[in-house]
């Protein structure tokens, strides 16, 4: 079901990261994650992973710690608004430039 | 079987013989006793569908999108400002492919308010990228249902199939019901490509960018504009098509006929007069008498507006010397519609040979107003003498 052929005549697309393209450029917030909050970190088992559950664009992982794949993080915040011991926080994303330059 | 019943029958009898499984729709006149038909028939038990009442007709698409993106063959039918008020799901239909039919029973279009018939409505649908089918009498309404569902699957493009309000919808009149076991073998289940499904699921048509990207599995995507040059590449491929079906059609149902045009006694004419739906008929009579004349004229109807069969319209009207556009809507601040797609195909094949014709254009039953045939026979005959006027020129106007 569901030809190449058939979805390339519409917008037809597969859930997954990089779906909307190359969203990290979008950013100008960053998520950071504090393992010493994080529930899975914490106690060293699956657990929680409210933030992989909410991201719209599929970016954060359900492992040990979760990790964030900043390709295509587009910076909207939710997983920060969501995690219920505020493990994660939205950082300004131009003290990340001048970092990456470095 | 012949039967006499009207235009909105003719079409619900059609729906029904289709076995469409979702219908939608918002009742508006004229187009209401054909809603309430097909509601009855699915309240009877006589067809095994979901009859979904709705708010309004921005709905009433919306639930046809839903239902075709599910599978179903979905079916909806409006008129007039019910069209207009549905035209962004309009657009959004034939952009995500739905093999939707839609009945548009043309009426006159507010403001000022009026429920009579002309054909505006429709005609400024003309640029949505779905495919517009022109009726001119009951025979052809249930047929091109039939015809439209087999079309719309084939090529993934919606149809709309107009014709005129009360002129044709509440007008009865004698035609062949096409038996169910034909229509079944003409017309098999619909089996789209994809359907929304819990165990295989995708982003239809969400933010597509501007530009080719990467898909998650890797491969080359398109961006918006592949995709919309897709539709229009279809949609002149479905030219082809629509020609398959009318030879499908007479194969099955023995009834043939040209699937663009529907020219009377232009043969030998020297003069054709051009038209969309219900009065291109009411000429046969004036072009009977002119010819009685000695006027030699005729009447060529055009079927397919959506895509415009240009090639077939050109090539029946090369060599005559006059070509007389009568329409019943108007591209505001120009010319009709039809009158400007008409001569480009006409440039576009005959420039250069020395046999252009001279094109004119009259604009007439607006909003309802009688059409009398006196009068068209007398239009037709001062312009098979010459061109009247570059202007449109609207006939029975009192001002």
């Amino acid at each position: 079901m569901g030809t190449r052929n058939y979805r390339r005549k519409t917008s037809h697309s597969e859930h997954g990261a990089g779906d909307g393209g190359r969203t990290g450029s979008w950013r100008v917030e960053r998520p950071v994650l504090d393992p010493s909050l994080c529930i899975p970190c914490k106690r060293n088992k699956e657990a929680c992973f409210i933030c992989w559950l909410f991201c719209p664009d599929v970016v954060i992982s359900r492992t040990i710690p979760p990790t964030i794949n900043l390709e295509y993080c587009k910076g909207c915040g939710i997983c920060a608004e969501e995690c219920p011991t505020k493990a994660i926080t939205m950082a300004d994303e131009a003290k990340f430039a001048e970092e990456d330059k470095e | 079987m012949h039967i006499i019943e009207n235009g909105n029958a003719a079409a619900a009898l059609g729906v029904k013989l289709c076995r469409a499984n979702v219908i939608a729709a918002y009742p508006i006149t004229p187009q209401t006793p054909l809603t309430e038909k097909l509601s009855e028939y699915v309240e009877l038990g006589e067809m095994k569908a979901e009859y979904i009442p709705v708010e309004s007709e921005h709905s009433a698409l919306a639930v046809c999108i839903a239902a075709s993106s599910a599978g179903a063959r979905a079916f909806t039918a409006t008129s007039a400002n019910g069209l207009l008020y549905m035209h962004e799901q309009v657009q959004w239909a034939s952009g995500a492919r739905l093999p939707i039919v839609m009945c548009v029973v043309n009426r006159a279009v507010g403001a000022p308010w009026n429920v009579w018939n002309d054909q505006q409505d429709s005609i400024s649908q003309r640029d949505t990228g779905w495919i517009q089918i022109y009726c001119a009498d009951h025979q052809q309404i249930i047929d091109t249902v039939i015809k439209a569902y087999w079309l719309a699957e084939q090529v993934s493009i919606p149809v709309m199939v107009c014709y005129d309000g009360y002129i044709l919808s509440h007008t009865f009149m004698p035609f062949d019901l096409p038996e169910p076991e034909k229509v079944d073998a003409f017309l098999p289940p619909f089996k789209p490509d994809y359907f929304l499904n819990p165990l295989e699921p995708a982003n239809l048509n969400t933010v597509t960018l501007p530009d080719v990207r990467m898909d998650v599995r890797g491969e080359l995507a398109h961006g918006y504009m592949e995709i919309r040059c897709l539709l229009q590449e279809d949609l002149r491929k479905a030219l082809q098509t629509a020609g398959e079906a009318e030879k499908r059609f007479a194969g099955i149902f023995g009834r043939k006929a040209d699937p663009f045009i529907e020219p009377y006694r232009c043969d030998d004419a020297e003069h054709v007069a051009v038209g969309l739906g219900s009065i291109t008929y009411q000429m046969r009579v004036c072009v009977d008498q002119l010819r009685a004349e000695g006027i030699k004229i005729g009447v060529m109807g055009v079927r397919y507006y959506r895509p415009f069969p240009d090639e077939a319209i050109a090539s029946a009207l090369k060599g005559k010397k006059g070509v007389i556009v009568v329409e019943k809507a108007l591209s505001y601040g120009y010319e009709g519609a039809l009158m400007s797609d008409l001569k480009s195909a006409l440039y576009e094949y005959l420039a250069g040979t020395g046999s252009l014709p001279v094109v004119q254009n009259f604009i007439a039953g607006i909003g309802g107003r009688e059409i009398r045939t006196d009068d068209l026979t007398q239009t037709l005959r001062a312009a098979a003498k010459g061109r009247v006027s570059k202007e449109p020129l609207w006939i029975g106007l009192r001002l």
